[in-house]
Formats: structure tokens, C-alpha cells, sequence
């Protein structure tokens, strides 16, 4: 009962974003490691209900930014306000109430390996919810239909699934506890087009369902054209442009504009015959 | 919070018909509450003598993915007992993920078998034995492919890991002197020290040069030595070629034409093999010398005495007997350690299980082989 009302309060007494509102706010975000300064005053709004992509090049820093967003890599300057909190000015009970609230898809899926994918999956709910067996047996069903997976899948260890069911259990992890935001760290990587094309469409529904914001970094210039509704772009440490499609088609930017006007960009119907 | 102070699922009959009224917010954090109030809501339905039912979700403010397994139950049930049901007044952006929950297979997760004790009890007996058999094949075989690779090597030396084996011999030898030189010292300290204490109420104290002497050259410090290497060396080694395993790095040199036991496996052994009996010889050195301070500080024998007393004491074959077994333990902690680190599969915890089975199989065999070793000395009247 102490974790019902812990959870009531968190999801009552947290400020709510309005909508139109930033639910992600990064200003002037500086990081580094040793000497080398990796991010150099980023600044990057995520609103409530969309799917932003975040592409750079390899080694820029996308996933810099995703770990300092959930403060797993410490930050020099600037400021990261989640829901309208800032995360430095947080207690360590507001701190948990705020998790709750995102989920996060590593890209290698960082499934426990000791653990089956029921207990995965369940593994946020017995921590975090008041729920007794047989119910939580039915939603971590529930969730793994959701993300394409079947129940068969539920007693298998990680070990024994593909790499396209590593990523829907995973994502089935991330989505435990009902998110209000999804981080996707390179989501499609590592699948086939079709599977990657079939998970695309996974997210897009999971946003309508579930009524999800995702901060997705991606490489993948399908998913950027289907999927997101705005994309952000990283050179330099900083965000050069952000936008729909067609502001990063028009952007002078070198590095953005050798990256949708590529070879690769054209195959996947972006540049030559205009946008969409 | 004045609507949700309303029960989350309130139960009404009205005539044949069943109304269920919703209300405040149905997500996971309430899923006892919700939980409680959905099946006695079932209860009403299994009551019967309804036809048709009415659910006004009108004052549900929230619904989330629990909420609506939840209220799915509701939904299966009136169907189970033939009721038309109309779900009224929910909100439109709930619809689609309810749709969806209501499109589920319902499946129920296999449930796990209770297994009878005494059966599970005589089950892990049989388990047990059967691994220990296949380990104890298993490390026939490997040592079978160990060797292979060596005869390989011996026909062409030029292929011989060179670099990687003096690499594995700074690693295992050089670096484990201090360590190992400090736990003989102390060792031999103390057998000195529990020697003159007990050895003097017979007068007996000169005595104590034999027992340290004899003591640590034949058995106490090739012991010492090979139970600290394979807690250093031979945990390192299970979890280095356990993680190359885990990231397919072993299958990628197969791949490229490499034999594993010929990169991996054989310089490590052979370093072990030159570094055990270096250490065993630092070791017995080092115990000697700590028993010569302590039988020198604390029993009064000048080490003039103690010299002379442990020439008389002790012959070469006794410094010969431990020397001879040293190569042998780092055989067996080696052979042990990389087969363990071969067998690692998918997942951190079998990492983690067979560094430890490596490191507890090394040190239970190299005191059984000590004990063996100790029989045939005493049968050769070494």
C-alpha cells in the first residue's frame, strides 16, 4: 500500500506539462570526458506527443546526449529540465517518482541475462507497483502482444531470443510501467529493412496507443522519413538544425545536407524528388 | 481529488441489466484497488439472471495499459456469460489502446511446475552426478585438444605465441611475486612461531629448524603458492576467455582459420607452467627466511645455527620434492581455468558461476594431487 500511494502522489503531485510545452528541455548542455569536450552548449526541446530523431555522425555524441538526459553521464554546464523539473534540483525520491516515468531501449536491449523475459519485464512492475501475480502475469502478456512478441516468448532467457525479439522485449521492459517518454537509442540497428520497417511501424502505433513521446537517436533514414515528426540534427556539439524533413532538406549546413543529400538519402526517397 | 474519492468500479442492477459505473484514474498504480473492484464486479456477473450490460466509463480520467487488462477481464467475463455489453462514455484517445488489449490473445503464461522435494531432491542427485561426469570428460577432451595444439606447435615452433606467452608470464609471474612473497614470509613465520612455542616445553627448540624446513620446501609452499595463482591467475583467465566467448571473439578467430586452445589456451598454460615453480622456489625461499627471523627473534637461535641445523635437516630432495609438483599444479590450474572460460555461455551469471567453479575445481585438485604426489614420494622413499 506504501508503494500505491507513493506512486499516487508522484503521478498526482508532479507538476504536469502543458501541452505545446517542452517535456524535454536542454540548455546549454556542455559535456566532456577528460580533455576532449564532446557536447558544446546544446540546446533541444522535445514537446509532449511527438517522435523526435536525433541523427549525427558516428562518435558525435547522440548518445551522450541520451545518457546525460538520464543522468547516467554527468554534465559540466547547462541545464536538462524533464516534465518541467530540473533534474539537478531534484530529490533522490523525486528522482525515482521522475523514472517511473521514462523508459529507455538500450540499443543492445540490456536485457537482464540471469533473468527470463517474464521476469524482465516484471521486474519494474514488482519494484514500483502493488499488483498480485496473476495480475501481472496478464499485463506482461499483454505488453509482449504489444510490441509483436507472443506468450511463448515470456519463459525464454535472453540468450535464446534473436536480435529482432531482444529489442521487442525490451522494448516491452521500457514500456512496464506505462511511460509518458520513450528513449530509443538507435532502435533499428542491427535488423533487417523488413524487421526494422515492421518495428517503425511498432513505435508509431505504441505513440498512438500509449500516447507516447519518443526521443529516438537513429541512423536510420527510413525510420526518419516514416516515423518521427521532427528531427534534430548534431554536428559540432550543438544542434544544427531541427525541424520536419523538409527544413533539413533545405538546411545549408554541410554535415546536414551531405546527410540527406546523399546517396543513401536519395535510395530511401529523400533529396531528388523532393520531400515525401 | 473530490471524483476520486467515487469507487473506481461501482456495480448496479437495473432490472436484467448489469450497469457498471467507472471512475477516477485506472492505471497501474491502483492495481490492487482495481483489481478488487473488477472482481467483485465479476462476482455480480457470475451471479446471472442478467442480459445485457451498461458500462459508463464517463469518469474515467486515466487509463493505462493495466487499466485496460484490467477492465478487459470485466469484458471477457460478459462475454463468457453471453451478455451484450455497450461501453458508454469513454474517452475517444483511450479507445485505441483498449482496442488493442481486447485484440490480445489472453494467453496465460505456462504456469511453472511445483516439483515434489523429495523427487527434486533425488533429481538434483542424478543432475549433479551426470555434470560431474561430463566435466570430468570434458576436461579429458580438452586437455585432448591442448595437447593437440602443443604437438602442432612442436612441429612448427615459428607458430608459437612467443609475445603472448611472455605477456601471460609478467601477468601471472612477475606481478604475483610481491603478493606471493609477503603470504610465504608470514607463513613461515608462523609455523616458526607455533613451532618454538610448543617445541619449547620439551626443550626441543632446534627442532623447529627441521619442521620449517621440511615443512615448507616439500608441501607448504607449492601449496601456498598454487591455491594464491589460481585465485589470481586462474580467475583471470575463466573471465577473459569467458568474455571473449560471451562476444564471439573465440568464434571469430575460428572463423578466420585459428585454433583457440593454439592462440588462447596455450600460452597462458605454458606461462603458468615457467611461472608456478619461479614462484614455488621465491615462495620457499621467503618462508625459510621468515622462519629463520622468527626462530632467530623469538626462539634466540642465531642464524649461524639455524643454517648449519637446516643443512643437517633437510637434503635436496626435499627442496627437489615440492619443486617437482609446482609444474603439475600449474598444469592442472591452468587446463582448469581456460576450460571453464571455454565452456561460459550466453549470460553474465554463467560467467560468473564457472570463474568460480574454476577457481574452487583448481584448488580442490591441486591438494588431491598433493596427496597423491605425497603417496608416490613415500612409496619411492623420497
Amino acid at each position: 500500500m506504501q508503494v500505491d500511494s507513493a506512486t499516487q502522489a508522484s503521478n498526482g503531485a508532479v507538476p504536469e506539462v502543458a501541452p505545446g510545452e517542452p517535456i524535454i528541455h536542454v540548455r546549454d548542455l556542455v559535456v566532456g570526458f577528460g580533455e576532449r569536450t564532446i557536447l558544446k552548449g546544446l540546446s533541444l526541446d522535445v514537446m509532449r506527443g511527438e517522435i523526435l530523431g536525433f541523427v549525427g555522425a558516428s562518435g558525435g555524441g547522440k548518445s551522450v546526449l541520451t545518457r546525460t538526459i538520464l543522468g547516467l553521464v554527468p554534465k559540466r554546464a547547462g541545464t536538462v529540465a524533464v516534465f518541467g523539473q530540473d533534474l539537478d534540483g531534484l530529490t533522490f525520491e523525486g528522482r525515482r517518482a521522475l523514472e517511473q516515468r521514462w523508459g529507455v531501449l538500450f540499443q543492445q536491449g540490456a536485457l537482464f541475462s540471469s533473468l527470463s523475459v517474464r521476469q524482465n519485464i516484471q521486474f519494474p512492475m514488482r519494484e514500483y507497483l502493488d499488483l498480485s501475480q496473476g495480475l501481472m502475469d496478464e499485463l506482461t502478456i499483454a505488453k509482449l502482444e504489444m510490441v509483436g512478441l507472443t506468450a511463448d516468448a515470456a519463459e525464454k532467457a535472453p540468450s535464446e531470443l534473436s536480435g529482432g525479439m531482444i529489442k521487442r522485449a525490451a522494448l516491452a521492459r521500457a514500456l512496464a510501467l506505462d511511460p509518458e517518454i520513450l528513449f530509443l537509442d538507435e532502435p533499428t540497428s542491427g535488423l533487417d529493412p523488413i524487421g526494422a520497417g515492421e518495428f517503425d511501424e511498432l513505435i508509431a502505433t505504441l505513440q498512438q496507443t500509449l500516447g507516447l513521446t519518443v526521443f529516438m537517436v537513429t541512423h536510420d533514414l527510413d525510420s526518419l522519413h516514416t516515423v518521427c515528426d521532427r528531427i534534430a540534427a548534431l554536428a559540432d556539439g550543438k544542434v544544427v538544425a531541427v525541424g520536419p524533413i523538409d527544413t533539413m532538406l533545405a538546411s545549408k549546413h554541410p554535415w546536414v545536407s551531405a546527410y540527406f543529400h546523399g546517396k543513401r538519402a536519395r535510395a530511401a526517397g529523400f533529396g531528388s524528388e523532393g520531400a515525401r | 481529488m473530490g471524483a476520486a474519492e467515487a469507487p473506481l468500479l461501482a456495480t448496479a442492477r437495473n432490472g436484467r441489466e448489469l450497469v457498471f459505473v467507472g471512475n477516477g484514474r485506472w492505471v497501474a498504480g491502483q492495481g490492487r484497488a482495481l483489481e478488487g473492484s473488477v472482481d467483485a464486479a465479476l462476482a455480480e456477473v457470475a451471479s446471472g439472471a442478467s442480459e445485457t450490460a451498461r458500462i459508463d466509463l464517463s469518469g474515467v480520467r486515466s487509463l493505462d495499459t493495466l487499466g485496460a487488462v484490467v477492465l478487459d477481464r470485466l469484458l471477457q467475463a460478459l462475454d463468457k456469460a453471453n451478455i451484450r455489453f455497450q461501453i458508454v462514455g469513454l474517452e475517444r484517445r483511450f479507445r485505441p489502446l483498449l482496442d488493442d488489449i481486447i485484440k490480445g490473445s489472453h494467453a496465460h503464461p505456462p504456469r511453472r511446475r511445483r516439483v515434489n522435494p523429495i523427487l527434486g531432491g533425488i533429481q538434483l542427485i542424478g543432475k549433479t552426478m551426470a555434470s560431474t561426469a561430463e566435466d570430468g570428460l570434458a576436461l579429458l577432451s580438452f586437455i585432448g585438444a591442448v595437447v593437440a595444439a602443443l604437438l602442432r606447435v612442436l612441429v612448427r615452433p615459428l607458430s608459437f605465441r612467443f609475445t603472448s606467452m611472455i605477456y601471460h608470464l609478467e601477468r601471472t609471474g612477475l606481478r604475483a611475486v610481491p603478493i606471493v612473497a609477503l603470504i610465504t614470509f608470514l607463513i613461515g613465520c608462523i609455523i616458526a612461531q607455533q613451532g618454538i612455542f610448543h617445541f619449547r616445553k620439551f626443550g626441543a627448540t632446534t627442532y623447529v629448524v627441521d619442521m620449517v624446513g621440511i615443512l615448507t620446501l616439500r608441501e607448504l609452499g607449492v601449496l601456498i603458492v598454487s591455491i594464491m595463482v589460481a585465485g589470481r591467475s586462474g580467475s583471470a583467465f575463466t573471465a577473459e576467455l569467458g568474455s571473449m566467448r560471451m562476444r564471439e571473439e573465440v568464434d571469430a578467430l575460428r572463423v578466420m582459420g585459428f585454433d583457440p586452445n593454439e592462440v588462447l589456451v596455450l600460452p597462458r598454460l605454458i606461462a603458468l607452467i615457467i611461472a608456478v615453480p619461479l614462484l614455488t622456489f621465491i615462495g620457499n625461499m621467503c618462508a625459510l627466511f621468515g622462519g629463520g627471523l622468527v626462530v632467530w627473534l623469538y626462539g634466540g637461535i642465531s642464524p649461524e645455527i639455524f643454517i648449519t641445523r637446516l643443512q643437517e635437516a633437510i637434503a635436496l630432495n626435499t627442496f627437489e620434492v615440492g619443486m617437482i609438483k609446482a609444474p603439475f599444479m600449474a598444469a592442472i590450474i591452468g587446463l582448469i581455468a581456460c576450460m571453464e572460460g571455454m565452456r561460459v555461455g550466453g549470460s553474465a551469471e554463467s560467467l560468473g558461476a564457472h570463474t568460480t567453479a574454476s577457481v574452487v575445481k583448481a584448488i580442490f585438485l591441486v591438494i588431491v594431487v598433493d596427496g597423491l604426489f605425497a603417496m608416490f614420494f613415500a612409496a619411492i622413499d623420497m
